[in-house]
């Protein structure tokens, strides 16, 4: 399909606004000015609304597709909330306007869903406080890494390492680093961590541990108490990677269990879309001890039930966003966790963890499960079995895209050769499990009697497999570039 | 239970295949002692009943004013058709595109978005987008870091201080030095800007329009910067650059901007798109997504996520950033935006922007006691007028009438108390501006 460049005709009309009566030049120097045109594209509203309907066509999402995502929670996004979000009284506000004087009267809606998802979230993961400024999860690991470090540096003791289990995401190790820490990687025993290895690398130099609970392979940590103690030993901080929340809502609070901080993503636990990457949201909740050193603004609450913005914290690390997050996403994980309820919000994580079950146990005798026990919200299965036949966890991820599916997350984690790792949410009926078993089947019959049939695959769609290290070599990323 | 589809039944044939007695029992490892202290949240509520309680919550919010607030966030007109378009679930329900047969519509839209702004801004590549302008100018500055190896930033008092804060939360922690030399009068100190780039310096920031409103040319301090061995970097404002001189033809090395003005909502700062383009020669240090195009076995053009090596999920503590969202769907509303309006549409909201501010500016110095900050240096789409009170007494005055005047400097410039920072953009009518002058010379 042509790209919108090459549909342009100069001189068609779109959507205009009236002919200036003026001209930029009766204002502006002539040296200040564009010297030539920016080629952008010129197309009627048809052309526009045609070329952009069709390129929704050559995209899965969750609304057409099963997207059976490990470690991402690809569940429903209810239609509802996207309205919420667009209400003119929401979306027309100006984020400048708290500042101005009396602005906090201009926006008190805004600062009470504030206020109330923050109190919320606290609730729900059972920490003291939160901040809804960092825009994704990755943003909230570098908030809640910047706030260790300003813990550690005010106790007159600033350290230098953070740890993370080889299960870890990339970007655990990717946010301590940049928030100027060593990354100290500790391998996991059974599947999850083990304490002894977490013993031997926790010396003084430890600012903090990273874990994701239920961890990235899906199991459970058994051994949360004792490195809970370990960390308390050497004051490390404990750090709770929140993308796997939607296993333990109602269940496991997190902050009861002793962790200092911990990232939720609303994009996959509450809701909201994944938008093909981004908008997300990543909010950080903190014990009582990391309170003071919470990002400004803050909103606060006066005895009148007045709400307002306020920045006078000293030991605050500042600013990691120029407003206030995501408001837009955060209006429409709120009215997600109103709609559920506290009763809601727990069946969605029986109901994870229920489907995870199901389907592991359903196809543990065709693929590999290398942790085979009861499970969380996912499972890791590999393709290691299928590996002599020349069928790889690739090959089987795109036969799922010629059957509909959206493939499940593969390669990762990096301990589990092969991994194809499977979440299928609460929000999948037990037809489209069954039918998903059914097609996994098959594919999986298929890479016994004819292999070439699973490795030629995408067939169906409208590209087959793409070559990346000619696009990596070629480096064509414009249209007016390779 | 909303959302989720599991009859009685239905779970209880599921819990046989699994070979348990009760949910619960597939919660057994978490022991007792971590199980909640409390989870007091309140009970679900109906569709209808939580859509009423957040329109009564909306309701609360001042938004039906006549508003003069930019500094830097911008209400421009929004084609109907993009709401349409960007309501499809094909994109919106979609995940990031690491399946790229599956994902082309996302990819190629990525493409074309990073076509679009490298056009806009004369740069010859782009990202996919990151979280908004002030965590995009946090990335340019960290590129020039590792590009140049160096520890020194030099940044101009007149880039908007709302991205100049965000950028010191995330240096502080670098052993970075950030030095910022005063503006002139709403202009940037050229001279004092130029001095301070030395062999240490790893990156020099300013910003054009600058946050005053003020339009300059930094060819000369960017010709400076290159021969000192810095990266020159500048934010810019994707409507008016139709009309400016491109950061490209100015010799900047990246170019970034507050994508929001491309058609999203101001929706309280929030989600926004963080611009990201510069010269080929920095790509590799550039954080984030990139797609480019390819081919498949048969022949068939395709697109990609490129360039991967650069990211966390492959390069963890070594990539480039830890970032790994591209707001995807905000640069996608950007391109839908750019498409329908087209280059020239785009330059007639540039343009009449332009013409209102400068009716705006007119209209307020027809009035005796009001002045600009700098009336020498050229302004786009913002300016900034001077009052012989505090300009905070004017706004306040001026909510009262139904109206946003502008943004008080007094707040990140002691000693402009006295100024304020008025926008203009193609929504505002003349008897919008003329009402605030009256309105304006009634508070004096």
């Amino acid at each position: 399909m042509s790209t919108v460049f090459a549909k342009s005709v100069p001189g068609r009309e779109g959507v205009w606004p009236e002919k200036p009566r003026t001209e930029p030049v009766d204002f502006i120097p002539e040296g200040l000015l564009r010297a030539r045109g920016a080629n952008l594209p010129s197309l009627s509203e048809l052309d526009v609304v045609r070329h952009f309907t069709r390129l929704s066509s050559k995209n899965y999402g969750v609304d057409s597709n099963f997207y059976p995502l490990g470690s991402c929670t690809m569940k429903y996004n209810p239609k509802f909330t996207e309205e919420v979000a667009a209400l003119p009284g929401f979306a027309r506000l100006h984020p400048l306007a708290p500042q101005l004087p009396g602005g906090g009267d201009m926006v008190p809606g805004a600062l009470e869903v504030m206020y109330e998802t923050e109190q919320l979230l606290c609730e729900i993961t059972g920490m003291s406080a939160f901040t809804l400024h960092p825009m994704a999860g990755a943003h909230g690991e570098l908030t809640g890494a910047l706030m260790m470090a300003a813990y550690h540096a005010d106790k007159g003791h600033a350290k230098t390492k953070i740890v993370c289990p080889d299960s870890a995401h990339g970007t655990n190790p990717a946010s301590a680093a940049i928030a100027g820490y060593e990354v100290v990687s500790i391998a996991s025993k059974d599947g999850i961590i083990d304490p002894e290895a977490l013993a031997a690398v926790l010396d003084d130099q430890v600012a903090g541990v990273m874990m994701t609970v239920p961890n990235t392979l899906g199991l459970f940590e058994r051994h949360l108490p004792r490195i809970v103690e370990l960390c308390r030993a050497a004051d490390a901080l404990l750090y709770y990677d929140g993308a796997n929340l939607n296993a333990i809502l109602g269940k496991l609070r997190v902050g009861d269990a002793g962790f200092d901080v911990v990232h939720l993503n609303l994009h996959k636990t509450f809701g909201t879309p994944h938008g093909g990457g981004g908008p997300g949201s990543g909010p950080v909740g903190v014990s009582e001890r990391l309170i003071p050193y919470l990002p400004v603004s803050r909103v606060a609450k006066d005895e009148a039930g007045r709400f307002s913005l306020r920045y006078d914290y000293p030991k605050s690390i500042g600013y990691v966003a120029p407003f206030y997050g995501n408001f837009g996403v955060m209006l429409k994980a709120y009215a997600y966790i109103l709609r559920l309820g506290g009763e809601g919000l727990t069946r969605v994580s029986e109901n994870a963890v229920l489907a995870a079950n199901y389907l592991r146990k359903r196809l543990d005798d065709l693929l590999e499960v290398p942790y085979n026990r009861i499970c969380m919200h996912e499972f890791v299965s590999s393709a290691e079995r299928q590996g002599k036949n020349g069928v790889h966890a690739l090959d089987i991820a795109k036969a799922l895209l010629d059957r509909g599916y959206h493939a499940p997350t593969i390669y990762f984690p990096l301990i589990v050769k092969e991994a194809i790792m499977i979440e299928p949410t609460e929000t999948e009926s037990k037809d489209t499990l069954d039918g998903f078993v059914t097609d996994l089947r098959e594919i999986l019959a298929l890479a016994e009697t004819n292999p070439a049939a699973i490795t030629a695959a995408p067939v169906t769609l409208p590209v087959g497999r793409l070559d990346e290290t000619h696009a990596a070599r070629a480096m064509e990323i414009t249209d007016d570039l390779g | 239970m909303p959302y989720i589809p599991h009859t009685p039944d239905e779970v209880r044939e599921m819990l046989d295949v699994i070979g348990v007695a009760s949910i619960e029992e597939l919660f057994a490892e978490i022991p007792d002692s971590l199980r909640p202290k409390s989870f007091a949240i309140p009970h679900g509520l109906t569709e209808m009943e939580v859509r009423r309680r957040l329109e009564r919550l909306a309701a609360k919010n001042r938004t039906d004013m006549s508003s003069f607030l930019g500094g830097g966030f911008y209400d421009h007109y929004v084609p109907s058709a993009a709401d349409m378009l960007l309501a499809r679930g094909e994109f919106y329900t979609a995940y990031t595109p690491y399946q790229p047969e599956a994902s082309q519509g996302t990819l190629q839209a990525i493409f074309e978005y990073q076509t679009a702004v490298s056009r806009l801004f004369e740069m010859d590549c782009s990202n996919a987008g990151v979280y908004d302008g002030g965590t995009a100018l946090y990335e340019a500055v960290m590129m020039a870091v590792r590009h140049t190896r160096r520890k020194k930033v030099v940044v101009s008092e007149a880039v908007s201080p709302i991205y100049r804060i965000v950028l010191a939360t995330y240096t502080k922690n670098l052993r970075l030095t950030l030095v910022t030399v005063p503006h002139a009068a709403g202009g940037d100190d050229m001279a004092a800007l130029t001095q301070a780039i030395d062999a240490e310096t790893a990156a020099v920031v300013v910003q054009n329009p600058n946050f005053f409103g003020t339009i300059q040319d930094f060819t000369s301090l960017f010709s400076t910067a290159r021969d000192k061995g810095a990266v020159s970097i500048i934010a810019g404002y994707p409507v008016l650059q139709t009309v400016l001189k491109t950061p490209g033809a100015m010799g900047a090395d990246i170019a970034t901007a507050e994508g929001q003005s491309l058609g999203l909502p101001l929706s309280f700062g929030g989600p926004y798109l963080g611009i990201m383009t510069c010269r080929k020669a920095l790509v590799r240090q550039m954080p984030g997504r990139i797609a480019g195009r390819t081919k498949d076995a048969s022949g068939r053009t395709g697109y990609v996520l490129t360039l991967q090596a650069r990211e966390q999920h492959i390069r963890r503590q070594k990539a480039t950033s830890n970032i790994c969202s591209n707001q995807a769907l905000c640069a996608l509303r950007a391109l839908v935006n750019l498409c329908l309006t087209g280059e020239e549409g785009l330059t007639r909201q540039a343009a009449l922007s332009i013409e209102n501010t400068h009716y705006a500016a007119m209209r307020l110095c027809c009035i005796p006691e009001i002045t600009l900050l700098n009336r020498d240096l050229p302004f786009g789409n913002e300016f900034t007028a001077v009052f012989p009170i505090n300009a905070k007494k004017i706004v306040r005055a001026l909510v009262d009438e139904g109206i946003v005047a502008g943004f008080p400097l007094g707040r990140y410039y002691p000693g402009l108390e006295n100024a304020l920072l008025v926008c203009c953009t193609e929504k505002h009518g003349r008897d919008e501006i003329d009402r605030l002058a009256r309105k304006v010379e009634k508070a004096l």
